[in-house]
């Protein structure tokens, strides 16, 4: 079939991060070592699943009550939009999210990190976007903590966000950053990127206007995923 | 033209993913009981060390048995649409890196230009120590129609065409599908630059 106007973008050279980062230690083994086959999208591409109907169930977008008591932490508002590259509200799609407790330690198993566990926090979020591409949470800033790429390593403090957008290839699942942070310029994960502008997509902006007088403060965030692939002009 | 955005930067799911995306439930795509013949497809994720990977988690899209998306970009008027089939599932490894799905099989779907493209699974491989996801794809041993498949076409032995094969298991009542997906090393899986 034509796939005219339903193509995805490419990525621009150094605004995704890399397969192999040897900084990022655990890459080195999980890196295929061949290039990958690159294909012209299809419509198995092209597609991907909706999320508009409520089938991800109800949104969960307040993480502080979602136990008896309040987290312990400092209360944050994340909010912000999934566009595309082209600017255009990307509606409908579901945004899901996790993170650490205030003290750095997140409600799983596997996290063995010498740091409490907040009875009242899970961390665990997720929204359909609004017709403008809108999302909101509220939460609480979540800690550093230290991971063992090398030794006295600490990972900045961060949000994980999964975003599928319209189709398969669109999908992003990546980390939100706040800003300041000195952690940033030591965390080969963030660093991985090598284009400095896309590296600041990651890291969100204080908003004194998102902020909520004696309540929250407010950090703004858009999530640009892949636009569709600039239509090729008729030759004459 | 107005300047593009640059696009979010992926970034590595790490090792506590389960807490946000873990869905057992969504591994079984035959929830709403779709049309169509009923596959189990089950396989490991294997590193460099061919150490199974016990942190992946495992996307996949499919089209339903007529061989048509759920989605509104997918106008084939010939083919019906299932309202019992999403067409999506996501899955994770446990500790021996094994990962399981039930679904249909899916239907051929039009190629580019006037081409077919055999039945086959569009899969999305994330991970602690992947900075971003990996495409592949997977289809089924003994489909006629892959012989005729664009990327298959595309590849030869040499270059890893068998990866991208799924292996059919010992008849049972459901027929069960062997996929391996091999992230580094000598039986490295074909991934796609999509």
């Amino acid at each position: 079939m034509d796939m005219t106007g339903l193509e995805f973008a490419r990525p621009r050279p150094g605004t995704q991060p890399p397969t192999l980062y040897p900084d990022y230690a655990s890459t080195v083994k999980r890196a295929p070592r061949r290039a990958p086959v690159r294909f012209e999208h299809t419509l198995s591409e092209v597609t991907g699943p909706g999320f508009s109907d409520g089938w991800a169930g109800p949104d969960a977008a307040d993480l502080t009550t979602q136990h008896k008591g309040a987290p312990l932490g400092e209360r944050i508002i994340v909010a912000g939009r999934v566009l595309d590259e082209d600017g255009r509200p990307v509606p409908g799609t579901l945004v899901e999210l996790w993170q650490c407790n205030s003290a750095g330690r997140y409600h799983h198993p596997v996290d063995q990190h010498d740091a409490p566990l907040d009875p009242n926090f899970t961390g665990v979020g997720q929204v359909v976007s609004g017709a403008d591409g809108s999302w909101r949470f509220l939460t609480i800033k979540p800690g550093a903590y230290p991971w063992r790429n090398t030794p006295n390593a600490w990972r900045p403090a961060h949000i994980h966000f999964g975003i599928f957008g319209p189709g398969f290839v669109t999908r992003v699942v990546t980390q939100m950053y706040f800003p300041g942070d000195p952690l940033l310029a030591f965390d080969p994960i963030y660093q991985s990127t090598p284009d400095a502008a896309a590296r600041e997509r990651l890291i969100a902006d204080y908003d004194p206007n998102l902020s909520e007088a004696e309540w929250a403060l407010g950090y703004r965030w858009d999530i640009v995923l892949r636009g569709r692939a600039a239509t090729p002009v008729e030759a004459g | 033209m107005a300047e593009k955005l640059i696009p979010t930067p992926a970034q590595t799911v790490g090792p506590f993913f389960h807490l946000g995306l873990a869905r057992p439930e969504w591994s079984d795509l035959t929830r709403q009981n779709p049309a169509g013949q009923r596959i189990v497809i089950e396989g490991r994720v294997i590193d460099g060390d061919g150490a199974p990977v016990p942190d992946a988690l495992i996307e996949l899209w499919q089209a339903n048995a007529a061989g048509r998306y759920a989605h509104p970009d997918d106008r084939q008027a010939d083919k019906p649409v299932d309202p019992n089939f999403r067409g999506y599932g996501r899955a994770a490894t446990d500790n021996a890196g094994a990962y399981r799905f039930v679904t249909i099989k899916p239907g051929p779907v039009p190629g580019r230009g006037n081409s077919l493209q055999a039945p086959h699974l569009n899969l999305a491989v994330f991970a602690r120590g992947m900075l971003k996801q990996l495409f592949t794809r997977l289809y089924f041993a003994g489909e006629p129609q892959n012989a005729d498949d664009p990327l298959l076409s595309s590849l030869d032995d040499a270059s890893g065409r068998q990866t991208l094969i799924a292996a059919k298991g010992v008849e049972d009542t459901v027929p069960t599908y062997h996929f391996d997906i091999v992230l580094q090393g000598e039986r490295e899986t074909v991934f796609l630059d999509l």
